[in-house]
């Protein structure tokens, strides 16, 4: 990550060189706007959207979709992991459930989820968080389970409650899983809002996309694309942020160099 | 039981007595033999090393004691009650030395008194001196990666002294320290028992570690493990380390390993 400015400017220079190559290419081989336009016309469009004060309120409509669902999917989520990494009769009973609903494309399911909820913020808030839902799951249940067995007998040699293991062990230790987990539930609530939004909605920047690609605005798509990734670089940013905070402790991320292996090498 | 009972009286002052203790690891022909008929028991705030190979069962002799294991057969007490389960006037020390990377030194060190509702106020004072008397002092609130093994070590020794157990078990706390260090760690480790006069079992598979701090050595024989021999080391204390180089050191040391090696060892 540390390179020095020398080759900050390069990598740069080399995204510069990437946008004049594709608006040469246009130019060059005239292709239309309404399959690829140039990176000046998604530059204008964007500008045009700005002025208009087109983006606003859609913005604030998938933020706000993708934030409930994120906070209902994960509550949902870790509490549901809890229970069943905890109690083995709860396992062993959901755990079929939950692999055929891993396994299955939650995205498949927005369009009977529009059916149920209607076109306004439910639908968006639910099919955020059904997407949302499974990978913070699946690393509570794991992290919770990660507990080292020399730290569980000394918890359980100072007769420690069970309650008193989960709140000053596993819950603790699960942290790293949990926020991992947090992360990627972020950029699948996005996942879940804009689909929503893609196939049927009254408001958001999915809705927008879609009738910009009724009216052939190309380089307009373009320009949602580009606040979309703004958007989702912002969400993890701030989840990454949080994690910071929390996890001062955990060095296995900064430096790669958990418990069990410290020889993996660099990961930048 | 009844019967047994009057032919059972523990020792006079004996705070541990095992008799006939044995256990088994899985059932039937297929089970493995761990501990086979160990008897021996523990006068008040006496030091014993048991000392044997890797895979003799002192661990697993450990966790009996320590109430996380129950033996298949024989009687282990505690003051003359059965050791049913963990008991908070023991204190352990395990072979890592099994801390929570996200409490500070201090926190660590008080996660007993956490655990079992201890007054607060009054054992961080406490907790302050033991980090003082282990040389930890300027560390209270640094975290476990920022100190080396032997400081972690000590912190695992200070949190097995908290709560004033009357009793330490201690499971080659000092293995995975490199020699000097170990050393080091004896000499401090006779400095804090002669200061608190715990009742110590300490395990180790080091003959002269076990011979330099012990009262009494009880040598295991591995598979079943079963003692080979016990004998008192009448050594003046404190002992410092240059008594390793004394005759006497030395006929102790070769009586653990005429136990150990009863053929007389090697092939030559």
């Amino acid at each position: 990550m540390s390179r020095g400015p020398v080759s900050f400017a390069l990598r740069l220079l080399f995204i510069a060189a990437l946008l004049a190559a594709w608006e040469w290419a246009v130019f060059y081989f005239q292709t239309p706007a309404y399959i690829v336009p140039a990176p000046s016309s998604i530059a204008y469009a964007m500008y045009n959207g700005i002025v208009t004060n087109l983006y606003v309120s859609h913005i604030g409509a998938t933020i706000s979709e993708t934030l409930l669902g994120f906070v209902v999917g994960c509550a949902l989520a870790f509490m549901l992991g809890t229970v069943v990494a905890l109690s083995r009769t709860v396992e062993y009973y959901l755990y079929p459930i939950i692999i055929m609903f891993q396994a299955m494309p939650k995205v498949a399911l927005v369009p009977l989820i529009l059916v149920w909820f209607g076109l306004g913020l439910t639908s968006k808030v639910i099919s955020a968080a059904l997407v949302a839902f499974f990978p913070l799951m699946v690393n509570t249940i794991v992290g919770l389970h990660s507990a080292d067995e020399d730290r569980v007998n000394l918890m359980r040699s100072l007769s420690a409650t069970r309650w008193q293991i989960f709140r000053m062990l596993q819950l603790p230790n699960a942290m790293p899983y949990i926020f991992a987990g947090l992360e990627i539930a972020m950029i699948f609530a996005l996942i879940g809002a804009i689909v929503a939004e893609l196939i049927s909605s009254e408001r958001g920047l999915g809705m927008l996309m879609q009738s910009m690609s009724f009216t052939m605005d190309v380089a307009g798509q373009f320009s949602i694309l580009f606040i979309l990734s703004v958007l989702g670089l912002i969400l993890n940013g701030l989840v990454t942020f949080v994690r910071r905070k929390v996890l001062f402790w955990d060095t296995s991320r900064d430096a790669d160099a958990n418990e069990q292996s410290s020889t993996k090498g660099e990961v930048f | 039981m009844n019967a047994q009972a009057e032919m059972r009286q523990p020792a006079p002052g004996a705070v541990i007595s095992v008799r006939g203790l044995s256990l088994k690891y899985g059932r039937g022909a297929a089970g493995v033999l761990a501990l086979s008929n160990i008897s021996f028991s523990m006068a008040e705030g006496e030091f014993i090393a048991v000392v044997g190979p890797s895979g003799c069962g002192k661990s697993t002799l450990l966790k009996i004691l320590a109430g996380l294991l129950p033996q298949s057969e024989g009687d282990a007490e505690l003051n003359g009650i059965p050791i049913t389960g963990p008991r908070r006037d023991i204190g352990v020390v395990f072979q890592a030395p099994v801390l929570f990377p996200w409490r500070s030194v201090l926190g660590n060190v008080m996660l007993p008194v956490d655990v079992q509702g201890l007054d607060h106020d009054k054992m961080k004072q406490r907790a302050l001196d033991l980090i003082n008397l282990v040389g930890l002092n300027g560390f209270e609130q640094r975290y476990p990666r920022e100190l080396s093994g032997g400081m972690q070590q000590r912190v695992g020794i200070v949190r097995a002294l908290i709560h004033d157990p009357a009793i330490l078990l201690m499971d080659e706390p000092f293995g995975a320290l490199d020699a000097m260090t170990r050393e080091s760690m004896n000499v401090e480790l006779q400095r804090i028992w002669m200061e608190r006069r715990k009742t110590v079992l300490f395990i180790t598979h080091s003959t002269v570690e076990a011979v330099f701090l012990a009262d009494r050595v009880i040598v295991l024989t591995p598979r079943p493990g079963k003692i080979g021999d016990e004998f008192s080391v009448d050594l003046p204390r404190p002992r410092k380390l240059s008594i390793m180089n004394t005759e006497s050191f030395g006929t102790y040391v070769r009586r653990v390993r005429a136990a150990l090696n009863p053929g007389g060892g090697g092939m030559d």
